[in-house]
């Protein structure tokens, strides 16, 4: 049985249609990713999946239809969403908070987290002390720390530097193999969702469809000196190749 | 690196910004004094600075004494008006439909001329503090709402929706997020109403009291010393200057992360 599927989602704002047909299904201790091009709908697909918004179709969690939305999600959202007014302390606090956990008790559970997500020392300053990829990092404790089923990330690395971007994508990487969290990702940079997933749905432009489903079979860790490398790119140029080939809609907007 | 201290950097910088308008300040002092002085005007039409300064020392008691009331009335008035401004601008923030049925009211209530509504309600309410308290009310309570709504307005989407992922209330989401993010604008609302509220008051003790800045230049009008509504003018822009300076104190206090962030910003130029 599946932690998380969904059948046949479907959700329009108004007249615009921006999910037409998704169905997927995300495994106990899976990472999946969505991929899809800019505008498609992805980032509405979680607003599905944390009750922001209704749609059609089915949702289920653990085989239950999904209904009391929020707890079974740590969500992270497309920007960090860290409060400029919260030390970065507080801000990674803020979901235990919001469970009802004294401010004490969520410190000491948060605290022994900072080392491992390298924010050590940066309990104390606030957000905007702290550089993009330090940001995501705490962005990121601030959802893992949450404890529940599921992660949904949105894009957690699409405002990072390339550079930045790669080294956090390694860094994550690493903390799933430790941690095996059942994740499901939003990302259109095709080699983050290589590397980072076990499977990949790739999504048509707006209105959504799945238009393919992707296993990725490389070994983990996933080192990118090893041999694996060669198929990882093979993989990469296949998928991009489902993304250009899709058929191209007019007026695709970028944000 | 946040450190609260007022160190000799920040001291020296204040003071750069503040020169242009010491200098531009005395210059006209300067040209004043001259003007008065040489002109063959009668200090009884435009009295040289330094016959206001003068007058106003030998008559600092009678100033103090009739300043006290207008502070009060300012005070009082814009407690009032701030209290009433938040409960409303909660309200509003609960019940968007309220907002549609008040805010035409309230604008209305901005295009009301004090110099009609002032004398109105002297009429009404006598020559006692309850007037001057709801003119300052009037003059300072819609800003001040504006000011709230708008910011609780500018909470960022995403955290919103973040809170009710993790199961947030709406009132858990007003406390946590959409509060917080009012205060830049809660500030700038302050910053512009403390000084409508000094004027509020004088206007308000013009219109009828006993005591009061604005019956003190409406007396000294009268008996024809300029030099001393002059003065009590001072007395007035000093005592606007104070509450503005209190306002920026206490928005340094109450948001101590934006000078963190706010180096680059700051250089800039004075924030608004
Ligand atoms: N609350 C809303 N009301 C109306 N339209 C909306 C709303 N939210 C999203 N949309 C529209 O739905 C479409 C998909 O938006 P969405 O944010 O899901 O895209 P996305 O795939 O996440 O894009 P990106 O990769 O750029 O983040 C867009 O055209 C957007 O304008
Ligand atoms: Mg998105």
């Amino acid at each position: 049985m599946s932690r998380l599927e969904l059948r046949h989602m479907r959700k329009a704002f108004g007249g615009l249609e921006v999910l037409a047909d998704i169905s997927l299904r995300v495994d106990a201790g899976e990472f999946v990713s969505i991929l899809g091009p800019s505008g498609a709908g992805k980032s509405t697909l979680f607003q599905l999946l944390t009750g922001a918004e209704h749609g059609e179709g089915e949702m289920f969690f653990d085989g239950a239809p999904l209904d009391d939305h929020g707890r079974h999600f740590a969500f992270m959202p497309q920007r960090d969403a860290l409060m400029p007014w919260r030390r970065i302390l507080d801000n990674t606090t803020l979901g235990l908070e919001v469970q009802g956990l004294g401010r004490k008790a969520a410190r000491t559970r948060v605290a022994p987290l900072f080392a491992e997500f390298g924010l050590a020392g940066f309990e104390r300053h606030f957000p905007a002390q702290l550089s993009g990829g330090m940001r995501q990092r705490a962005a990121l404790l601030r959802t893992v720390v949450q404890e529940r089923d599921m992660l949904l990330l949105d894009e957690p690395f699409g405002a990072l530097d390339a550079l930045t971007r790669a080294a956090m994508q390694r860094w994550l990487e690493q903390m799933w193999r430790h941690h095996r969290w059942t994740a499901l990702l939003i990302t259109h940079d095709v080699r983050e969702a290589v590397f980072l997933s076990d499977r990949i749905y790739v999504l048509s432009a707006r209105p959504a469809r799945v238009v393919r489903e992707i296993q990725v079979p490389l070994p983990r860790p996933r080192d990118p000196t090893s041999a694996a490398t060669r198929q990882a790119g093979v993989l990469e140029a296949e998928i991009l190749d489902i993304l250009l080939n899709l058929q191209p809609t007019k007026g695709h907007d970028h944000d | 690196m946040a450190s609260s201290s007022f160190n000799p950097r920040q001291l020296a910088g204040f003071l750069a910004q503040a020169a242009p308008a010491v200098i531009s300040i005395g210059l006209v002092l300067v040209a004043w004094e001259l003007y008065a002085n040489h002109s063959g005007i009668k200090p009884t039409v435009l009295p040289a600075p330094s016959r206001v300064f003068e007058q106003a020392m030998l008559n600092r008691d009678a100033l103090l004494d009739n300043a006290i009331p207008t502070i009060r009335a300012t005070l009082i008035g814009f407690a009032c008006s701030l209290s009433a401004a938040f409960a409303l601008s909660m309200l509003v923030d609960f019940f968007q439909p309220l907002r549609r049925a008040l805010f035409p009211v309230f604008i209305v209530s901005q295009t009301l001329p004090l110099v009609a509504i002032a004398p109105l309600v002297v009429l009404w309410f006598g020559f006692g503090l309850t007037p001057k308290i709801m003119l300052v009310a009037l003059v300072t309570f819609f800003p001040m709402l504006v000011a709230l709504v708008q910011g609780y307005e500018a909470t960022e989407v995403e955290i919103g929706q973040m809170l009710r992922a993790m199961g947030a209330g709406r009132w858990r989401v007003f406390i946590l997020a959409r509060l917080p993010s009012a205060l830049p604008y809660f500030f700038a609302g302050l910053r512009i109403s403390i000084t409508y509220a000094v004027v509020g008051a004088i206007f308000a003790e013009y219109a009828g009291a006993a005591k009061g800045l604005g019956i003190y230049m409406l007396n000294a009008k009268n008996n024809f010393r300029p030099d001393l509504v002059l003065a009590a003018v001072g007395v007035s822009a000093a005592l606007t200057l104070v509450l503005f300076g209190l306002t920026v104190v206490l928005q340094r206090l109450a948001m101590p992360w934006e000078r963190a962030a706010g180096r680059r910003a700051a250089r800039k130029g004075p924030q608004a």
